[in-house]
């Protein structure tokens, strides 16, 4: 396995970029340490597959380099780069036997035979497919395909790395809490470098170490699922991560209290920015208490999901969510508070430290 | 009001479809869950009449409709792979319906504009459905079943290939677009949490059968059977074999949960205890919940909150739980359960009814 380094990397579909706007990947400077889980987090269009095609060599970035243990792999393609890759829809030989589709990348780099067959059933065991090694690959459910998918990946115990696009999207929700827990059990294991592109948080949130969350191009913070969830850096990563996302309400400052509308918040700070910044206070529905005391809300639904219930009102003109537990009473005229540990104050989108 | 009688469909030796009986009134909104292959899209299909079903019958206010063909049944239909007129742009993509209709200029112009806003799509009403990223092709497709003003809307897992945060904000404002038009509005989708977000009514399904239909959450809380309960349960349902005994269920050596209102009423014997995973805590959550010591075999941190898988006798189970549990593999751990949540079903699935403290 390697370490991937990503260096000033930026990316035009344009012939002739001049502009920011041209850059589909503005400037991505990061590194992928060896052994790490990483996941790509975003929604469409930001970015994280062209992000993923330039690791994998598919594309070539125009501008930057991209190393693997130091050495420069930038001109290199995809088949001399040494990765594997798991894919949307599984790529499998549907006329050759489960064993056989293991095989193949080994073969086709010329192992010889005893030791084909020893990695082969390794990975077998490992994927939970030792009794379907004669089957043919055709009669396979979506989920076994993919579980083949990702054995091809880890035959190979060369590869620099494992990259996966989106690899659970057409798989049904019982079986993609198997796939990943054994995929996160592989990691622990074995120690793949792992970068993992997906649009659903609860996929990157469960699967990576540290969650790369990219809106336009742009990385816009790079965290655990703890920092991104109780400390997003940016209002967008606070909105994206969450369901539903976080509350965004607009404020004044006056030292270290908010104000919204007539409401005054106490903050264990204040922030730094100056003047003319655009202050806003994010608090995620999680943390926001419903009950007699408080803020009075205009209630506008309560939503029932069953473990819990979506209370989602108004709040001095801003739309606000709760979520509420799921045997607690609502009182008639509901009121709020936030959860001190749960408060963040963004200016112009951006958070902010708050000072004492 | 849309009726379907004992529907079959058939297709050489498989049975795809298994005397299937629903209505669905007008207005409301119909959520078909199940895994993939359990019948979802042949049932829409043949409520499309792109089929005919094997046996029985289809009504629509009434009317035999069975033979119908999907042009005179007023029907609007989105597909997970989504369709459009690949050389007409976006606007005359959504406006055809209205135009085969022979609308007027200005109210196809309003219904146009109106629909593409809520879709996110007025920047593109110019480019040609192939200059557009999958999810706004879906969206498209979306918007052309919403001014084609149908009384039968079919969609079928139409949100499974867009991001999952526009997911979120379209499950919220298509039940409400629908209800407006007084139409019927079939979805059809793998996912529990969907239907629950959705709400209306759900049926579920599993190989061809309908399993139950009711009220999506009366529906998920009361399953009449396990198929139901594990087809609306993600994370899965949590299972334990136990025999009952007296007025209690026991697992020999491990665990032995008191039992109440309906469930000490059975005979003895073997059933399946089944639960939710959010109803596994790591506190006792009221007095009299039951203890159990369980192995951790990974744990899944969302940030909000922590997936720990458990293995307890010979049951894999999950707990769903609060914050970030910083839990080890192979670390022993007390669960709590409230036996008053959990569900009892007889060995052939049935569910036998509910402990006291949900009886009401």
């Amino acid at each position: 396995m390697a370490r991937i380094d990503l260096d000033h990397i930026r990316h035009s579909y344009l012939a002739n970029p001049e502009r920011d706007e041209d850059y589909a990947l503005k400037e991505v400077h990061h590194t992928f340490a060896d052994g790490g889980a990483y996941a790509l987090l975003g929604p469409s269009g930001c970015g994280k597959t062209s992000l993923l095609n330039i690791i994998s060599g598919l594309v070539p970035p125009t501008r930057g380099r991209v190393l693997f243990d130091g050495t420069d792999v930038t001109d290199l393609p995809t088949e001399n780069r040494n990765i594997a890759q798991v894919f949307q829809f599984p790529v499998i030989y549907d006329t050759m036997t489960v064993f056989d589709n293991l095989a193949f990348p080994l073969r086709n780099r010329g192992v010889d035979e005893a030791d084909v067959k020893r990695r082969v059933n390794e990975t077998l065991e490992i994927i939970d497919l030792a009794n379907w090694a004669k089957k043919r690959a055709q009669g396979l459910t979506a989920d076994q395909k993919q579980k083949i998918s990702l054995g091809r990946g880890l035959v190979r115990q060369d590869v620099n790395a494992i990259l996966f696009d989106e690899p659970l999207t057409v798989i049904d929700p019982h079986m993609k809490w198997v796939l990943r827990s054994q995929l996160k059990r592989l990691h622990k294991r074995f120690g793949y470098t792992m970068v993992y592109v997906t649009h659903d948080q609860t996929e990157a949130l469960t699967f990576a170490d540290s969650v790369v969350v990219m809106y336009e191009g742009q990385v816009v913070q790079i965290g655990t699922p703890a920092e991104l969830f109780e400390r997003p850096s940016h209002t967008f990563v606070g909105y994206f991560i969450g369901s539903p996302g976080m509350n965004v309400l607009p404020v004044k400052m006056q030292g270290a209290q908010a104000h919204l509308g007539p409401h005054v918040i106490e903050l264990p700070g204040a922030p730094k920015a100056g003047s003319g910044a655009r202050l806003e206070l994010g608090v995620r529905p999680e943390y926001v208490r419903v009950g007699d005391v408080g803020m009075p809300i205009q209630l506008q639904a309560v939503e029932d999901i069953g473990r819990h219930r979506i209370v989602r009102g108004t709040l001095e003109g801003s739309d606000i969510a709760a979520i509420v537990p799921e045997h607690q009473e609502l009182p008639s005229e509901p009121r709020v508070t936030f959860d001190p540990k749960g408060i963040n104050i963004y200016a112009d989108s951006w958070r902010q430290t708050l000072e004492a | 009001m849309l009726e379907l009688r004992n529907v079959s469909k058939r297709v050489g030796v498989e049975k795809h479809l298994d005397d299937i009986s629903l209505s669905f009134e007008r207005g409301t909104l119909n959520v078909l869950l199940g895994p993939t292959l359990s019948g979802k899209t042949s049932l829409m299909r043949i409520m499309a009449g792109l089929d005919r079903p094997t046996r029985g019958s289809i009504h629509f206010d009434g009317v035999d409709v069975t033979g119908v063909s999907p042009q005179k049944r007023n029907v609007a239909m989105v597909f997970q792979q989504f369709i459009n007129y690949p050389s007409m742009s976006v606007y005359e993509n959504i406006a055809s319906p209205m135009r085969i209709a022979g609308a007027d200029k200005k109210s196809i112009d309003d219904a146009v504009h109106r629909a593409a806003d809520l879709m996110k799509l007025t920047p593109y009403l110019d480019r040609t459905p192939l200059n557009l990223s999958g999810g706004q092709q879906q969206r498209t497709a979306l918007a052309r079943a919403i001014v084609k003003n149908a009384g039968l809307v079919l969609l079928d897992e139409p949100l499974a290939n867009l991001d999952y945060k526009l997911r979120e904000e379209l499950r919220a404002e298509l039940p409400r677009i629908f209800a407006e038009s007084g139409a019927i509005f079939v979805y059809a989708t793998t996912e529990p949490s969907e239907a629950l977000l959705l709400g209306g009514n759900t049926a579920t399904l599993s190989e061809g059968r309908v399993t139950q239909f009711g009220p999506t959450i009366d529906v998920y809380r009361r399953p009449n059977d396990l198929i139901t309960a594990r087809t609306f349960s993600d994370p899965p349902l949590n299972t334990l074999a136990m025999r009952k005994r007296g007025s209690a269920y026991v697992l020999e050596g491990r665990v032995e949960m008191p039992a109440s209102g309906d469930l000490a009423a059975v005979a003895d014997g073997e059933y399946t205890v089944g639960f939710q995973p959010h109803h596994l805590t790591l506190e006792p959550s009221v007095p009299h919940a039951v203890r159990m010591q369980a192995v951790v075999t990974s744990v899944e941190i969302t940030g909000s909150e922590s997936f720990v898988h458990l293995r307890f006798a010979d049951a894999d189970w999950i707990m769903l739980a609060p914050g970030v549990q910083k839990l080890e593999a192979d670390e022993e751990i007390s669960v709590f359960l409230d036996p008053s949540l959990v569900l009892v079903f007889d060995s052939v699935g049935r569910a036998i009814g509910r402990p006291q403290a949900m009886a009401a």
